[in-house]
């Protein structure tokens, strides 16, 4: 029947014994044990996170790095465009300018051939009136060398000359 | 003793077979001197004892020797402490050797150290076997469960002493050696017992405790199962299921929040009639949980062995060499369940200590 009474001496040692193996555990192997555990899983668990944000960082510097491209081909678009109206509007205003100057030459040569025409015309109408004179000199002299010619030429003049 | 009440319920079910092969074997049969009682033997080796009993060669004959490890027999008696070996008893455990200690008569009946009343030379049994001329002085004897939970003890200090070492030797908490054997397990009771049974926040002041008994009846279920080890039978004893169940129930009882003796003695959300009614079966419960995990440990440990220990007897109740493999092979199909109830119940009586503390701390979620 003293299979289920309890025994005294075995209640004593047992519990004196388990209280013992339960201090010295706690403190000697339990402690160290679940600490070492934990910390580890606490140096999993952080580097996981850090990988994930390096993760993250690379792919944000991925997006900056095709950011930066983007802006970068933009940029070069801008330019060349820029270039390409430069060069256009360098071109133009060549154009326009040269345009302009060759018809300002164009004029100035117009107005310098119209005042050469005109001092041309003037020396032309002296030299032309000198030579009239030289001719009509000339023919008066001829004329007026025998006396015969002369009264013809003044009966002549004064048939002409028709009195009112 | 609210034990007594569970008593005979226990025997009627555990012993059922021992006593029906003991009857089966009542009938005179063969001319041995000594008839063989397997209740006697089974209960020999079920029980505590003096010294660890290892092997009686030329048994029955004139030569019979025993080997024996004598362990210390240590009692409180009036004239205070007296000691001696168990071995000065020479393995008698029928009362028949008496030992004298400074004035005082000590017999040894089933493995019960009895004192001898003044004057009394030798001891009378009743019908029973109990002495009648005799009283039990307090006995602190380191018998052989004392023994064996020393031996566990010093193992389970190795064991676990030397992984704790290996934690601080390497640099980065990487297990090795016997510390990557054991960690799966102390994660086991943390994440698969601790945490869920009392809750992520307050697991942590009960994980020695946990880790401690869980280990501890482990390894002394274990131990129970080593033949040549003769059934130092302690997580089969009630003294040693007792003290553990006694010190969940103090645990949980001292953590116990104001929603814990709230639920026990007024029960909230339910009608206040309900209330009076629950009241007592709360209470009555609050003990019936040590109770259940202090039979539910040694009634299965202690079936385990009664039934290993009833199939061997087998072979001497027939008297036959031909019953010997069935015998040994049911023997070794039990064994081989028991090697896993070990596991089992250890974890049983760590899981609902960790609930009950789990329920001791629970916060009100009404």
């Amino acid at each position: 029947m003293d299979l289920v009474n309890p025994g005294f001496g075995l209640i004593f040692w047992t519990l004196i014994s388990f209280l013992c193996l339960l201090i010295i555990l706690r403190k000697f192997a339990w402690k160290p044990i679940l600490g070492a555990v934990s910390e580890r899983e606490e140096g999993i668990k952080d580097a996981l996170a850090s990988a994930e944000n390096a993760r993250k960082e690379m792919e944000n510097l991925q997006a900056d790095n095709e950011r930066i491209l983007q802006e970068a081909r933009a940029e070069r678009e801008a330019m060349l465009k820029d270039a390409r109206e430069i060069r256009e509007q360098t071109i133009a205003k060549a154009e326009s300018e040269a345009q302009e100057k060759a018809s300002q030459i164009i004029e100035k040569a117009q107005a310098a051939i119209e005042s050469e025409k005109k001092a041309a015309m003037v020396e032309l109408k002296s030299h032309v009136a000198g030579l009239s004179l030289d001719i009509a000199e000339k023919v008066v002299r001829e004329e007026l060398s025998n006396k015969d010619k002369q009264l013809k030429l003044v009966e002549g003049m004064l048939g002409e000359a028709t009195l009112n | 003793m609210r034990i007594n009440t569970f008593k005979n319920m226990i025997l009627s079910a555990l012993m059922l077979t021992v006593f029906n092969i003991g009857f089966a074997s009542d009938p005179k049969e063969g001319g041995d001197d000594k008839k063989f009682d397997p209740k006697e033997m089974i209960m020999h080796h079920v029980k505590d004892a003096y010294g660890m009993h290892i092997l009686t060669l030329n048994e029955g004959k004139e030569d019979e020797e025993h080997i024996t490890i004598p362990l210390p027999i240590i009692l409180w008696t009036d004239n205070g402490l007296t000691t001696f070996m168990s071995s000065e008893f020479h393995h008698d455990y029928h009362g028949h050797q008496v030992v004298e200690k400074g004035g005082q008569r000590f017999v040894n009946v089933h493995e019960k150290v009895y004192q001898l009343n003044e004057g009394e030379t030798a001891v009378t049994l009743d019908e029973e076997g109990h002495p009648t001329n005799a009283h039990m002085p307090l006995d602190f004897s380191i018998t052989r469960n004392v023994f064996m939970m020393w031996v566990s003890i010093v193992v389970l200090l190795l064991i676990f002493l030397t992984a704790a070492r290996r934690y601080k030797k390497s640099d980065e908490n990487v297990p090795s050696g016997i510390a990557s054997f054991v960690e799966p397990l102390i994660v086991f009771v943390r994440d698969e017992i601790a945490k869920p049974m009392i809750g992520e926040h307050k697991y942590k002041r009960y994980m020695p405790y946990l880790l401690t008994v869980f280990f501890f009846i482990w390894i002394n279920n274990i131990f129970g199962l080593i033949p040549i080890l003769n059934g130092a039978n302690l997580s089969g004893n009630i003294a040693f299921t007792f003290t553990l169940a006694v010190i969940t129930f103090i645990i949980t009882t001292f953590s116990g929040n104001k929603n814990y003796w709230k639920h026990i003695f007024w029960m909230p959300g339910v009608p206040v009639p309900m209330k009076i009614f629950l009241m007592p079966i709360e209470i009555v419960g609050m003990f019936v949980k040590p109770v259940s995990l202090m039979i539910r440990l040694f009634a299965n440990i202690t079936a385990g062995h009664i039934i290993i220990l009833s199939l061997i007897s087998l072979v001497f109740i027939f008297k036959s060499i031909a019953i010997a493999p069935i015998s040994v092979a049911f023997s070794l199909f039990i064994t081989i369940i028991e090697v896993v109830v070990t596991a089992i119940q250890a974890y049983i009586f760590t899981i609902l200590s960790a609930l009950y503390f789990g329920m001791a701390t629970e916060e009100a979620h009404h």
